[in-house]
């Protein structure tokens, strides 16, 4: 018998802690999280893992519209989807983020 | 769909088959490939055997189609296969050893064999040809083990074997025929000019000779000329000419000449064959060169792919010849006659000279010697018999700039007009990588398509294409169009900035119509700095427009983790502060405590949520190790207790570091300061470095000790210290102000030019003053980066500390 754990959503803050177009690191159960604040307003939320084979952070990149590059690499990822672009390969995990009343859950 | 796909047999493994065959697959896949070649190596680039002769090239190094290329295009390769003759009953062509193999069509592509004088003994031992690799190979061991030699034939390739020779050790003279060296390619004058020259270089020569007999045992062991004097000599070089290679033509019952006779789509007389390079005849003429070798090329694979094309009409052939710095060109009828009109320079102290020869006023020859920047345009104007003018005379035999018309001459090249002729690259190609590979350099398009890796003589046209494609947008060594976001250059954009009073990135790239509204990683940081550079006073810095390490003050590493470098003035410590960086170190952790280049303490592995707890405890400054500003000043004991020193380094070194440390710049910026001559602080690669002496200080600038090395270049010299301070502040303003974002001063004195630079800052008394000024006016505004992230007054803990989720709803 497997007990399957049902996604829940977590409360991550306020939309004033995450400043805009820098990326913070939220820490979920055992996960990290980067999350980012869109200059819209669109928060995103993505494993705070890079997907190049030399890993790394997510979180220090530089957020452009919804996309992000990443610090240590400069690969350039979706954050709508969190495919990695060409000419580069890759996939980042994405979590799914809702705003509600100025508070930011983030569904694991 | 018809299935079966045709036999294409190449007779001849060179670069004329081959790059017919490289033309061909790019038209159609409809041919099943097979080459023959004699020599046992895959196509080479022949005319640089030279360069392998004289040692600066290995044979690897000028193989045009490795292995791999024949496999990767399905092409079966037999090498060390010479085929004999062809059976146009049975439709296969024959090999030595028996083997048959079926055609439908065939090109024969088997070049020259070097002709060798049928004079007794010339088949002894020690004597050969020039022509391929197994010649190259004999020449480099009989270098090794014998002294002199004797080139015979003073033409192109003779000339070349000889200066190889001298190269490798030998004594060479060249013996030829006539008076006049290269005498098929220049005229009586540049002959001369070019015979001392090879004097000089160490070439001996004996000229108007015939030689009569090779004299010696098995082995050569000198020459015997018609009027019985001798020249003793341990190994010969035949370079007296080349003759069609029309073995297997002439087996197959061919039509042959001289060549091997084609008509003008290279087809021969016997149906479904053809040939190309070296071993045809056109219209008369053999071709001994490679760049007509291209453009057969070319046609005959269009022809043969049933694409329509223009007939080959012969070439006008010119000679590039560069033999180790003597650069010598002709073209077209170069050979004074009394129905041409010669117009000539000739300057002895310069060593040049410049030959046009007109017939009815219009241009149809010319010779070069010693400058040959003009022999693209001369070569375009007299293939088309163009007029004479007075507006073309003055740029051609004027000050000799002419500079303008070299444009005008790329531009009305038409697109399939072979730029490389050893390569056969074409005006189209590198104008197609300019443009849709965005390539902005010579260095680029060589890697990209070969143009000017063989024999470098189609730089300046390849220079001059880059220049018109890119128009002013394009300075050797800046980028066009700062990023993928905009065509905008840098002046543009700080032009516009300027103009129109844009205060942040958002109003930059909305106004001036970036294609992503928020930009990238390479332009959002470069206009930040622009908006910066422009007002110190108003701009609020963007920190998510700053690349990691500058927006977190310390230095990311692959793990995540951070370093932590404090400020060490002038390289100077007190043990009071390393006794705080060593307590802060063991508290924290750190994982490794390095010595930087820059004469500091570097702490690596401080964990991110760390920092503003390890600035606070360590209470220094930050060493902006990390950053697009004044990195370190390295120094030397200097006078203070150095017995050679003749300045005090130390002092000024520090001095310096407080002066301008924390401000912005285009890139970072590295310097030194010398208290004498003996540069131990190594100020030879610093973007500026100081060497004092006894009457003052030399100041260098544009150094780099990174990837592309440069050695810094004297810029001036000064007295005091004020003035040395005075320039420091005005060199790295009129960076600031003219720097590309992330160009090094190595670069930006490479394209502003050391005399630009020395004429503002150094001769330009006032503009130094002004310049000084402004640096003072944007220092004032500057502020200790972890001081201010430690009061937190912008939030920055929300940048070092992230937020633990502990419950759960």
């Amino acid at each position: 018998m497997t007990t399957k754990q049902s996604a829940t959503y977590f409360p991550a803050g306020v939309v004033e802690e995450f400043l805009p177009r820098i990326g913070r690191v939220v820490e979920i159960q055992d996960r990290q999280l980067a999350v980012f604040r869109a200059s819209d307003g669109t928060i995103f939320a993505v494993d705070n893992h890079n997907p190049h084979p030399k890993g790394g952070p997510l979180a220090e990149g530089i957020v452009s519209g919804h996309y992000l590059y990443d610090p240590l690499y400069d690969w350039k990822i979706d954050l709508t989807t969190g495919v990695v672009q060409a000419p580069d390969n890759g996939q980042v995990q994405m979590y799914p983020v809702k705003v509600e009343n100025g508070q930011v859950w983030i569904e694991i | 769909m018809n299935g079966k796909k045709e036999n294409l047999i190449i007779i001849g493994n060179g670069m004329a088959g081959i790059s017919t065959v490289e033309q061909i697959l790019k038209l159609t896949t409809r041919f099943d490939i097979t080459v023959f070649g004699t020599e046992p190596y895959p196509n080479y680039n022949r005319i640089m055997l030279s360069y392998v002769l004289e040692g600066s090239k290995t044979l690897d190094d000028i193989v045009l189609n490795d292995l791999h290329w024949y496999e990767d295009y399905g092409i079966t390769l037999h090498t060390g296969t010479t085929v004999t003759r062809i059976d146009a009953e049975t439709h296969e062509v024959v090999t030595e050893d028996g083997t048959r193999v079926p055609y439908d069509k065939i090109i024969i592509a088997t070049g020259s064999n070097s002709f060798i004088l049928p004079v007794p003994g010339h088949d002894k031992q020690g004597v050969v040809g020039f022509r391929d690799i197994a010649d190259c190979n004999v020449m480099l061991d009989a270098a090794k083990q014998y002294k002199r030699a004797a080139v015979i034939g003073g033409g192109l390739l003779g000339l070349e074997a000889a200066k190889g020779l001298v190269q490798l050790g030998m004594e060479v003279t060249v013996v030829h025929l006539m008076q006049d060296l290269m005498e098929r390619q220049l005229d009586p004058q540049a002959s001369a000019m070019l015979k001392a020259e090879l004097e000089r270089q160490g070439i001996r020569f004996k000229m108007g000779a015939q030689t009569s007999e090779l004299l010696g045992g098995e082995r050569v062991e000198g020459i015997r000329f018609a009027d019985d004097s001798v020249l003793n000599v341990d190994f010969v070089v035949m370079a007296v000419g080349i003759k069609p290679n029309t073995a297997v033509a002439r087996e197959s019952g061919i039509e042959v000449n001289r060549g091997i006779v084609v008509d003008d789509y290279m087809q021969t007389s016997l149906e479904n064959v053809y040939s190309v390079g070296e071993c045809t005849e056109h219209r008369g003429v053999c071709y001994g060169l490679v760049a007509p070798l291209f453009e057969q090329g070319m046609i005959l694979a269009k022809h043969i792919c049933g694409v329509e094309t223009a007939p080959y009409e012969g070439s006008v052939v010119s000679t590039k010849l560069k033999i180790s710095g003597v650069d010598v060109f002709s073209t077209g009828e170069f050979i004074d006659s009394p129905e041409h009109t010669v117009i000539s320079h000739k300057d002895d102290w310069r060593r040049t000279y410049k030959k046009i020869l007109l017939r009815d006023n219009k241009m149809v020859g010319a010779v070069l010697f010693g400058d040959i920047t003009d022999s693209a345009e001369l070569q375009k104007l007299i293939k088309q018999q163009t007029e004479m003018t007075e507006e073309l005379y003055s740029s051609l035999m004027g000050t000799g700039c002419g500079g303008h018309k070299k444009t005008t001459s790329v531009e009305t090249m038409a697109e399939d007009e072979i730029v490389c002729g050893c390569n056969g690259v074409t005006k189209g190609t590198i104008v197609d990588v300019i443009t849709n590979q965005g390539l902005t350099s010579v260095d680029e398009i060589k890697a990209c398509t070969g143009a000017t890796r063989s024999c470098g003589g189609c730089k300046p046209v390849v220079e001059q294409i880059l220049q018109y494609v890119l128009g002013d947008n394009f300075s050797s060594g800046a980028k066009q169009g700062i990023c993928g976001c905009t065509s905008m250059g840098r002046d543009e954009i700080v032009a516009e900035i300027r103009q129109k009073g844009l205060q942040t990135t958002k109003e930059v790239m909305n106004v001036l119509g970036w294609s992503q509204p928020e930009g990238c990683s390479k332009c959002r940081p470069a206009i930040n700095y622009y908006l910066g550079m422009i007002a110190p006073d108003t701009h609020e810095d963007e920190k998510e427009s700053r690349f990691v390490n500058e927006r977190m003050n310390a230095n990311i590493q692959k793990d995540g983790t951070y370093t932590v470098v404090p400020r060490m003035y002038g390289g100077v410590t007190t043990p009071a502060d390393l006794k705080r960086i060593a307590d802060v170190s063991v508290k924290y952790d750190v994982k490794a405590v390095k010595v930087t280049g820059g004469q500091r303490l570097d702490l690596i592995g401080v964990k991110k949520e760390d920092l503003t707890k390890v600035w606070a405890e360590l209470d220094m400054p930050s060493g902006y190790a990390y950053a697009k500003s004044l990195r370190t000043v390295k120094t030397c004991v200097g006078s203070q207790f150095c017995r050679f020193g003749t300045q005090d380094s130390m002092a000024m070194g520090a001095r310096i570091e407080r002066k301008f440390e924390r401000l912005d710049l285009p890139a970072k910026f590295k310097y030194a300061v010398n208290g004498c001559p003996r540069n131990c602080a190594e100020a030879c690669t610093k973007d500026i470095g100081i060497v004092g002496n006894d009457g003052g200080w030399e100041i260098f600038i544009g150094g780099n000790g990174g990837i592309k090395a440069r050695l810094a270049d004297s810029l001036c010299k000064v007295k005091t210290d004020e003035e040395l301070i005075e320039l420091c502040g005005a060199i790295m303003q009129y960076y600031r102000e003219t720097g590309n974002y992330l160009e090094r001063t190595s670069e930006w004195v490479e394209r502003m030019g050391l005399e630009d630079i020395r004429s503002v800052v150094v001769d330009n008394l006032e503009e130094r003053k002004a310049l000084m000024q402004r640096i003072e006016f944007a220092l004032e505004h500057v502020e200790e980066p972890w001081q201010k992230a430690i009061r937190n007054e912008e939030g920055q803990s929300k940048m070092f500390h992230g937020i633990e989720v502990s419950a759960r709803p």
